[in-house]
């Protein structure tokens, strides 16, 4: 129980730091791909303290309790996944705080908001079945869908679902708003519907709307992690050699991927879920 | 920390023939790279801290310009790119254009040139960053009297089409101060009569001296 605790607590403190320098490094990267300088790798913080400084102007006031609920849900969600939790319960609650963030964006009434969540609900659509798989196959793997029992398997995950690793791999550009599928937002300069979701949120929103993001991209690489975590503790120096080389391919996609339309990402991200994901758990159904 | 460590730019071609539009663009690119700077090109004015103005302003730019910077959280300054920008340049007897850019929105710092060089833009955003931290001291300052944290907001909600006056549109410069002033007048019109006297009066007293620095600063740089 303390253990839990602990590993929630550290969680809560340490997700940001490690989010913050998470996107940091990849504006830097991203901008050195470019040949470019780029921004200093703390710059997110940066960003967070300006906005943290600034005047916050509000459309709706309910917008500044749907942010708030988002920031919440996604902390909640991070921590029942790192305290040990039900993976289930992890992506529910994740599709929860998603759902706060549409609807922050559909009460300003806003049109780029607007449309930034209607968008936005077009990507869930596309990554939630591959979320679910997701957690089927770690089920497939361990036969619990509590998160301690499958950090406890006997060989790493991924020996028995490579097919799920590259699914979400997929549908990790959709929830990082990485470029081939940057549709409701984007972490970049300006699209042709402005910020889209974020476009009527300022100021302090906008700072837990980007701690928000933080957690939740700490959250999505210990997924990841989670495919190569077993009983061997040098499981977990490969995961986290494993964790910067995908987060650095999305990086490397990002800039290499124009925008798609919206028809394309639908059939992609469903065609790869159906193909590397669908078929992988229809083996292990059969060979069980 | 600093908050100029990460100013969001927006751009807006007042009626630029388009020269310094490029070179604004030209200042993203990785010869220039402004991103260094934590520089970000927005298209959003409620994410942006620097206005980045260019060409003069025209009748039909006119209530957009001040739509914009209306838009924009405080702190925030305004930069006039070009000498169109700064005067109305070459075009400043054309029927149509009215002036510079400070003939709508209080104008900070002005780069001039024809068209503006990346390095003169540049250097006037790394001006303007100063401006920017003194608006915030002064912005903290005013929060903690307790008058700037709602008086945008109640804009946003009380404000509406009919309230806008044609007849003013341009001849007026809305500063920071009569904005507030306005906002103050139709919130007190539209308060209830009910608990709270007017309490306001003290506040408004205060606001002039330390925010009548904050727009004429920065005149020629």
């Amino acid at each position: 129980m303390a253990m839990t605790v602990l590993k929630v607590a550290l969680y809560i403190l340490l997700a940001p730091i490690l989010g913050g320098l998470m996107e940091g490094l990849d504006r830097v990267v991203s901008a050195r791909m470019q040949g470019r300088q780029g921004p200093p790798l703390l710059q997110p913080f940066y960003d967070v303290y300006k906005l943290l400084a600034k005047q916050t102007t509000v459309v709706n006031s309910i917008q500044i309790l749907f942010v708030i609920a988002y920031l919440i849900f996604t902390i909640f969600t991070g921590s029942l996944f790192f305290g040990g939790g039900d993976m289930l319960l992890v992506f529910f609650a994740l599709s929860m705080s998603e759902v706060m963030m549409v609807l922050a964006a559909y009460s300003t009434n806003g049109p780029y908001s607007a449309l930034g969540a209607n968008r936005e609900l077009l990507q869930m659509m596309c990554y939630e079945p591959m979320i679910l798989l997701v957690a089927i196959g770690f089920y497939e793997v361990s036969g619990s869908f509590m998160v301690n029992d499958l950090i406890k398997v006997d060989s790493p995950a991924v020996f028995k679902i490579p097919g799920m690793l590259i699914g979400f791999l997929f549908i990790l550009t959709i929830k990082f708003r990485k470029s081939p599928f940057d549709m409701s937002t984007s972490h970049h300069a300006h699209q042709e519907m402005v910020k889209g979701l974020t476009s009527d949120i300022s100021g302090n929103n906008l700072a837990f709307y980007e701690i928000a993001e933080w957690y939740d991209q700490v959250l999505m690489m210990g997924i990841v992690a989670m495919f190569f975590i077993c009983k061997n503790p040098v499981s977990i120096i490969v995961a986290i050699v494993a964790c910067v080389i995908f987060y650095l391919m999305e990086t490397l996609i990002d800039n290499v991927f124009p925008r798609v339309k919206y028809m394309a990402m639908l059939i992609s991200s469903w065609v790869v879920i159906l193909v590397a994901a669908g078929t992988n758990l229809l083996i292990l159904s059969v060979l069980d | 920390m600093k908050i100029s460590k990460s100013p969001w730019v927006l751009h807006y071609d007042g009626s630029s023939c388009n020269g310094c539009d490029i070179e604004v663009l030209a200042t993203m690119t990785p010869l220039y790279d402004v991103e260094r700077f934590g520089i970000i090109n927005t298209g959003n004015p409620k994410h942006a801290d620097i206005l980045l103005l260019t060409g003069g302003i025209n009748a039909q730019t006119a209530p957009v310009v001040r739509q914009l910077y209306n838009q924009m959280p405080d702190p925030k300054v305004v930069i006039a790119c070009g000498i169109c920008s700064c005067d109305g340049g070459i075009f400043k007897d054309c029927y149509n254009i009215l002036g510079g850019s400070d003939k709508v929105v209080p104008v900070d710092v002005y780069v001039p040139g024809c068209a503006v060089r990346p390095e003169a833009l540049i250097d006037g955003v790394v001006k303007a960053l100063a401006i920017l931290e003194e608006k915030r001291v002064k912005v903290k300052e005013s929060m903690k009297q307790g008058y700037c944290t709602v008086d945008y907001s109640k804009i946003a909600v009380r404000m509406k089409a009919e309230d806008y006056d044609p007849a003013t549109q341009y001849d007026a410069v809305l500063t920071e101060e009569a904005l507030r002033e306005q906002a103050e007048q139709k919130i007190a019109q539209t308060a209830k009569p009910a608990p709270k006297p007017a309490t306001p009066a003290a506040a408004p007293a205060a606001k002039p001296a330390a925010d009548a620095a904050a727009t004429k600063e920065g005149g020629n740089a």
